[in-house]
């Protein structure tokens, strides 16, 4: 038994009583990460000094003011690469990020710094955020900690996969298509993809600026209600964030689902969905039915379009956001006489992965001069009309319920010889970041050993309801009590 | 005349215009937009770095300013308006794309009018948009055979309006007119200061020739790199001869950007239209359009100063001014400004304009100085013309005051008090002085008399002289005559 096996309340009521130091918190922390991350490889670099430093600040803050202290204080925390830690390398597991330590640190740092979170390290990701398996990391492997021959998902793997494994106790990820709730349904956690602009972005590192949203990944629904209830909040950096009461989110949990109508889209059953996947959704609707929820079958028809719009806009935002990767502030350099061109072809060839360099391919022509209109300004046409489903959707139900994604964890190197096999990993994550609306992945149960998730997703800013919803699941699911094998220390 | 005159061809020209706006901070970050001066790279953060992860705020104050323009310019300012991403890469540029505007721009469709050769033109102003400017770039040498080039990003994320001009103008002396009338209107209306040589007012200029009459455009070649007016005229003379020559001779024009070489007055092709870049705008996703009420555009519109053309008339028609002095004195705001607290004061405004133009317009050249920033203050001047009007001292007297307070400043009332410089005006007082200069001027009295009517003047300027110029000139001019009667009267 760990302490990192206990919800952030429970810690939060030891440290407070004095019970444990934040610095033992950390200590364990640290110590477990050593003796298990070896073999799963969810962390880039660890700060423990860093680490330490907040931890004793934590314990001053609790011992002058235990009962003004955030429940958050002195929790170790764990950040995925793409989010800028001042004074930290940060990278986003690319290799021209090597080296690059940014002078300031990404407001959802900053906001959770402020009250006291324990920093442990950086964690593992598809390069740039890009890939549905982490298997895009230009530095290492990450393993499911359910299955060490299985990929943890992406892009948010190490996030995920160091929840699970109980190396921190909350982490932050992103998710531009799935990548927050995806990899928090292969490992068996909770992972939020908050309404697009609740959470500021800046110091995110982007993949698509107009999709992506960083939301928190943990144990429970109510540790994510509580980080996310930290990290929210309109930020005069962010013209795109907005300013929105949280309150609800902590202050609906416990409400149950009782009375609430819950949608099921009938598209999103006619994926191709895993036999062993389908039977967990239906026995955890059938679940939420008997707590009092009324299931409806909903339609979302620009389903089927929702993908090839999503690989036009997110790599034609990509092909931009990364230009700054020019090697000559970032990456490996150039020497030698080459002309100006050369020098950045060079560099960027040799800084970025084969994924990566694809998408800023496709969105380069997307965007090009007799192409902008067969394909950008087409798909934004559809993400217009995949966010009217939604609109639609939502006027006769209060959350939309599915599977989060298709399958649970796949092999390592199952997929990556098929770029669009990959791509089809995300159909039933990606249409919520088209629409900006909010979403939660909850372990709703097992298939063949492996976790599966239930995605809740909610009207724009509607994330009280999704979290009623996922706690219901949870409570009745119970997974965060199971343990994955790779989280034991063995002597 | 232009060398148009006489060709074959009439020049179709447009201009576009590149002005930096006067704000305190960047247009998307809160360093400051005033970099010149300041050490390589020391006015930057994050944001105008291009940092990864660093995200862009909109500076409302640039939003406004561009709005101003728009509006001097009789543009429209629609309801809603948005930023874009243009895409490139280039050394100066650290995000590799430049937040501009492409398809709906801050404002359209308006129009700006300018004098030339004693024709009163107007032009079209097809857009003015914002946008931000690069960084600059320092190469060791000439930029083909630099061993290496430095980059300097202080200028990198300063606001920067782009004024797109219509294809109305019809020759290079047109140009020239356009040009320093719209840069008078950026000065007045405060948004700009005008420096073209420092790089805050920058002009590209297209130009294509067509037979007159013909309604088609001819092939069209844009001109960069020009940085006075006056490079703006020649670089344009020139490319109307070339490009006459080239059709002259039965030859055809290729689409290109040329660049003008002041060391060599000519024009030199950077690329042709094959080579011309592929922007790949999108809208900025990083910052939310704007949306702008019409309250807003009436605020800005009640915010404007009076313009430059208006401000002329009005000085024609309410101080009885000349076309030309009124021109002059409307030239900068801050001349029209000291000019009306001058009269403002009681001054008659002939007056007024005849010594701000004159003597004290005269020495602030010599000392590069404007008329505000010497230390004649408006206030002052007011008081040393009212006692010219009222014939307290004389015009030679009041002369040396006002070069006496423009060198040591001070009140002319009390300079005029102290050195006892009042104007003479006793008939007794002046006939002594009279009687004591004519023994010694007997020639010029002699003269005189003879009919010379020359010599009169010397003998004013004696009396004068010996009254330390505080004698009134009419008096002394009379009591001579009546002391030199001459015989044919």
């Amino acid at each position: 038994m760990t302490l990192l096996e206990e919800p952030i309340r429970a810690l939060a009521r030891r440290l407070r009583a004095r019970e444990l130091s934040a610095v033992e918190l950390a200590q364990e922390a640290l110590g477990r990460i050593r003796a298990l991350d070896p073999a799963i490889g969810a962390y880039l670099r660890l700060t423990p000094e860093l680490a330490l430093e907040a931890a004793a600040r934590a314990d001053q803050a609790l011992a002058r003011d235990p009962a003004g202290a955030s429940p958050l204080c002195g929790i170790p925390v764990a950040y995925k690469d793409v989010l800028c830690t001042r004074g930290v390398e940060t990278t986003a597991a690319s290799q021209i990020l090597r080296g690059f330590v940014p002078p300031y640190s990404a407001t959802v740092v900053e906001r959770l710094e402020r009250l006291g979170v324990v920093p442990l390290g950086k964690l593992n990701c598809d390069e740039f955020a890009m890939g549905s398996s982490n298997e895009n990391s230009s530095y290492q492997t990450t393993r499911n900690p359910w299955d060490a021959g299985r990929v943890p998902g992406g892009s948010s793997g190490g996030s995920a996969a160091a929840v699970a494994a109980r190396i921190a106790c909350a982490t932050l990820g992103s998710d531009t298509g799935g990548s927050v709730r995806l990899p928090a349904s292969f490992c068996g956690v909770v992972g939020v993809k908050p309404t697009y602009g609740r959470v500021s972005r800046y110091g995110l590192i982007p993949f698509a600026s107009s999709l992506d949203q960083i939301g928190p990944l943990t144990k429970t629904v109510e540790d994510s209600a509580l980080v996310l209830t930290a990290i929210a909040g309109r930020d005069p950096r962010d013209s795109t964030s907005v300013e929105a009461p949280v309150e609800g989110i902590l202050g609906q949990l416990g409400a149950g689902v009782k009375g609430l109508r819950l949608g099921i889209p009938k598209e999103y059953l006619k994926v191709g969905i895993d036999p062993s996947v389908r039977s967990v959704f239906d026995q955890a609707a059938a679940t939420l039915e008997r707590l009092g929820a009324e299931l409806v079958e909903v339609t979302l028809p620009t389903t089927e379009f929702a993908l090839s719009a999503y690989y036009v806009i997110a790599p034609a935002e990509v092909s931009s956001n990364l230009a700054r990767m020019d090697g000559v502030r970032f990456g490996p350099g150039f020497e030698g006489d080459t002309s100006l061109r050369e020098a950045y072809d060079s560099a960027r060839h040799r800084g970025f992965g084969e994924e990566v360099r694809r998408r800023v391919t496709l969105g380069t022509y997307a965007l090009s001069s007799g192409y902008y209109d067969a394909f950008y300004l087409r798909a934004q046409k559809v993400r217009t009309l995949v966010a009217r489903d939604f609109e639609r959707a939502f006027t006769e139900v209060d959350a939309i319920i599915s599977p989060t994604a298709p399958t649970a964890a796949f092999e390592l190197g199952e997929r990556t010889g098929d770029p669009l096999a990959m791509y089809a990993t995300d159909i039933l994550t990606l249409p919520a970041n088209l629409a900006g609306i909010s979403g939660i992945s909850v372990p709703a149960g097992f298939a063949a050993g492996l976790p599966v998730g239930l995605q809740v997703l909610g009207p724009y800013l509607g994330e009280a309801t999704c979290f009623r919803v996922a706690q219901s699941m949870e409570e009745e699911a119970k997974v965060w009590r199971q343990l994955p094998p790779l989280s034991r220390v063995t002597a | 005349m232009s060398a148009a005159g006489e060709s074959a061809w009439e020049a179709v020209i447009g201009l576009e215009v590149h002005a930096q706006l006067l704000t305190r901070s960047k247009m998307f970050c809160s360093c400051r937009a005033d970099y010149l001066g300041l050490p390589p790279n020391s006015n930057t953060c994050p944001v105008c770095l291009g940092l990864p992860g660093s995200l862009p705020v909109i500076n409302a104050e640039g939003v406004r300013l561009t709005m101003r323009t728009a509006l001097a310019l009789n543009c429209e300012i629609p309801d809603f308006t948005k930023f874009d991403r243009k895409n490139y890469f280039y050394p100066d540029l650290p995000k590799g794309y430049q937040i501009s505007q492409y398809d709906l721009p801050l404002s359209r469709a308006g129009w700006l009018e300018f004098e030339v050769e004693g024709r009163t033109v107007r032009a079209g102003i097809t857009r003015v948009h914002l946008e931000e400017d690069t960084g600059t770039l320092h190469h060791s040498g000439e930029i083909q055979h630099a061993a290496f080039s430095l980059v300097d990003l202080n200028r990198a994320g300063v606001p920067l309006m782009e004024i797109v001009g219509e294809p109305d103008l019809r020759s290079p002396a047109e140009a020239r007119a356009y040009l320093a009338t719209l840069r008078q209107l950026l000065v007045y209306i405060g948004v700009n200061d005008g420096n073209m040589e420092e790089g805050s007012l920058r002009c590209d200029a297209n130009i294509s020739l067509r037979p007159p009459g013909q309604e088609e455009l001819g092939v069209k070649v844009e001109i960069k790199n020009m940085n006075s007016f006056r490079s703006v005229q020649r670089a344009l003379d020139f490319e109307l001869l070339r490009q006459a020559e080239v059709l002259d001779q039965g030859g055809r024009l290729i689409q290109e950007t040329r660049g003008w070489s002041e060391l060599e007055q000519r024009t030199v092709s950077q690329r042709t239209k094959e080579e011309a870049q592929e922007y790949r705008y999108f809208p900025e996703p990083d910052l939310p359009p704007l949306l702008i009420s019409r309250a807003e555009v009436e605020m800005v519109r009640s915010q404007l100063p009076e313009l430059p053309a208006a401000r002329r008339a009005r000085f024609q028609s309410q101080y009885q001014l000349a076309e030309a002095q009124a021109r002059l004195l409307t030239g900068r705001p801050g001349d029209s400004a000291y000019f009306e607290v001058v009269v403002g004061a009681g001054v008659p405004p002939q007056l007024a304009a005849n010594w701000q133009l004159g003597d004290l317009q005269g020495l602030c050249n010599a000392a590069n100085l404007e008329v505000g920033e010497s230390l004649v203050k408006a206030s002052a001047l007011a008081e040393l013309l009212k006692m010219v009007d009222a014939q307290e001292i004389t015009t030679r007297v009041a002369k040396e005051v006002l070069a006496q307070v423009f060198e040591a400043g001070g009140s002319p009332a009390e300079l005029v008090q102290s050195r006892g410089l009042s104007q003479l005006s006793d008939p007794d007082q002046i006939a002594s002085l009279v009687d004591q200069v004519l023994p010694r001027q007997a020639k010029a009295a002699a003269d005189y008399q003879a009919g010379n009517d020359r010599a009169l003047a010397a003998l004013v300027g004696a009396v004068m002289g010996l009254s330390k110029g505080r004698a009134n000139p009419e008096v002394v001019n009379r009591l001579l005559r009546e002391r030199l009667p001459r015989s044919g009267g």
